[in-house]
């Protein structure tokens, strides 16, 4: 980025504002902000605490799961809906209504169903990742090109090798792009499920500090929880650039 | 207006036959796109389905190719009836069907792999088409790094590669640009006499038709039928720009043309 001419490196936009919270901060207007500083000075004694690592602990361990869940079910059931039509005829409306529902109000409806424990926590994840991980590894698996199955029959592969070899090759650019959006929807779901149900890990802590008034300890919780979902979406584009980059033009 | 030309059928074969092409019939539901088609092909020779758009010349060489199945008729290839696809033939797709993840070689190689040859011998076979169609130096490219001209030529090392009888080529020059088409025609015409395979060819160009062929089959549209039956006797052994000049050649090409012009809107 350019301004007047001066070159000026990425991260000042984040170092500015972060100058403007400080000194906010610093003026003591409002309790809900208070300097930057002890923000971070509190996130580096909150990251020590027992506390925070049985939440981190049990927020690790319930989206790990939700995410392999929705993965595991998402990605068959996406193939299985773009391969066959009877298939995609069972579940194609239920899969569209659920990808775009406001989620967040079952999660009441599910802590009657699972209890107020990591269990809803869990279904929560899965809720919220696994609809687009189906959309996506079906539109993946319908815009194989039919003249690539064909060149698969005419050399003469079965249908289990064009499956394995073409089909699932074909639509994995789609598929991965599907996780990436799902790993995303999983972290939101694993923050808003914790909320909800709120004596469980994050949600616990976020309940908390917010009753406490602890905002320093609030805040620094916050930009963790951000800086990780950022992590991770960066870590899985990077993984899809390099598959993209061979599945190339089509 | 069908005043079909007598032809030469299954009771008169001649021995080198090695498609036979016995009263195919082919309907999409109500549409009837082919009726009674009776031809064959010899060994070493070109073939040149040809044809305005919507004449079934495409359908036509899916069914020998035993993609698509006939309504009717047979397809006898090397004596045997065609059921499905096999590996006494290969096809070179207008769209080339390369697969974008994997390198030239492995692409070239992929019918090869298909058949459950060892790595290092169908590697050798492909780096020695892909050396034959002129693409050396390639080997470790991916197919959206070639260009047009140079994706079809891998489809055509991959046909040449598992060693088939016959050679199913479905318009692959359309996507390809001029200039390279042209170097591609006698590319491909060196390939012919050299590797003695039977080749089907399938174009809507007159040009290349009559510059490829040793013989043309016109269909006419709805429903798809044999309306002519050309052998352009062109020297082939004079360089290609005196070909393309030839009064035969030019007279060969007219004469398609006349042939087809009520076809055009």
């Amino acid at each position: 980025m350019k301004l007047f001419g001066i070159k000026i490196p990425m991260m000042t936009s984040l170092i500015f504002w972060a100058l403007v919270w400080e000194i906010v901060g610093r003026m003591d207007v409002i309790f809900l902000i208070p300097p930057m500083s002890s923000i971070i000075a509190a996130g580096f004694g909150l990251v020590q605490t027992g506390s925070w690592q049985n939440a981190t602990l049990i927020t690790l361990r319930t989206f790990v799961l939700g995410m392999a869940m929705a993965i595991a079910v998402g990605v068959p059931l996406g193939v299985a809906m773009g391969r066959f039509k009877i298939v995609d005829n069972i579940f194609g409306l239920w899969v569209n209504m659920f990808v775009s529902a406001p989620l967040s109000a079952l999660v009441p409806v599910l802590m009657i169903l699972f209890g107020l424990g990591e269990t809803t926590v869990f279904v929560t994840v899965f809720l919220f990742a696994v609809w687009i991980i189906v959309l996506d590894a079906r539109a993946g698996v319908m815009q194989v090109p039919p003249s690539l199955i064909e060149m698969g029959r005419c050399y003469g592969a079965s249908r289990f090798t064009i499956f394995t070899k073409i089909i699932l090759l074909s639509a994995l650019p789609e598929i991965l792009a599907g996780i990436r959006i799902g790993l995303i929807r999983g972290v939101k779901g694993v923050v808003i499920g914790q909320i909800l149900v709120s004596i469980i890990g994050y949600g616990e802590l976020f309940e908390l500090y917010s009753r406490s008034f602890d905002m320093e300890r609030f805040w620094a919780l916050t930009i963790i929880l951000f800086a990780a979902a950022m992590v991770l979406s960066a870590v899985v584009e990077h993984f899809e650039k390099r598959i993209e980059y061979y599945a190339g033009a089509r | 207006m069908a005043n079909p030309i007598p032809l030469r059928t299954a009771d008169n074969a001649t021995p080198d036959a090695v498609v036979e092409v016995r009263d195919i019939c082919k309907r999409y539901g109500d549409v009837e796109a082919l009726r009674g088609i009776n031809l064959q092909f010899e060994r070493g020779k070109l073939t040149t389905l040809l044809g305005p758009s919507g004449c079934g010349k495409t359908t036509l060489l899916k069914i020998i190719a035993g993609l698509v199945p006939a309504t009717s008729g047979q397809v006898i290839v090397n004596g045997r009836q065609v059921t499905g696809p096999g590996p006494e033939r290969a096809f070179v797709f207008q769209d080339f069907a390369l697969m974008p993840w994997a390198t030239v070689l492995r692409n070239v190689a992929f019918g090869l792999e298909l058949k459950g040859m060892p790595q290092a011998e169908r590697h050798r076979i492909a780096r020695h088409y892909i050396n034959e169609v002129g693409l050396s130096g390639f080997e470790e490219k991916y197919p959206h790094e070639l260009s047009g001209g140079m994706r079809q030529r891998v489809g055509i090392a991959r046909a040449f590669s598992v060693n088939a009888d016959v050679l199913l080529l479905d318009e692959p020059f359309s996507a390809v640009d001029e200039q390279n088409r042209r170097k591609f025609q006698e590319d491909l015409l060196r390939l012919v006499d050299k590797e003695r395979k039977t080749f089907l060819f399938v174009t809507h160009s007159i040009e290349e038709a009559v510059y490829v062929s040793d013989r043309i089959v016109l269909l006419s549209p709805r429903p798809g039928r044999v309306s002519q039956i050309i052998e352009p006797a062109i020297d082939r052994s004079a360089a290609p720009d005196v070909i393309r000049r030839d009064k035969g050649y030019l007279d060969v090409v007219e004469e398609i043309w006349q042939g087809l012009r009520q076809y055009a809107e």
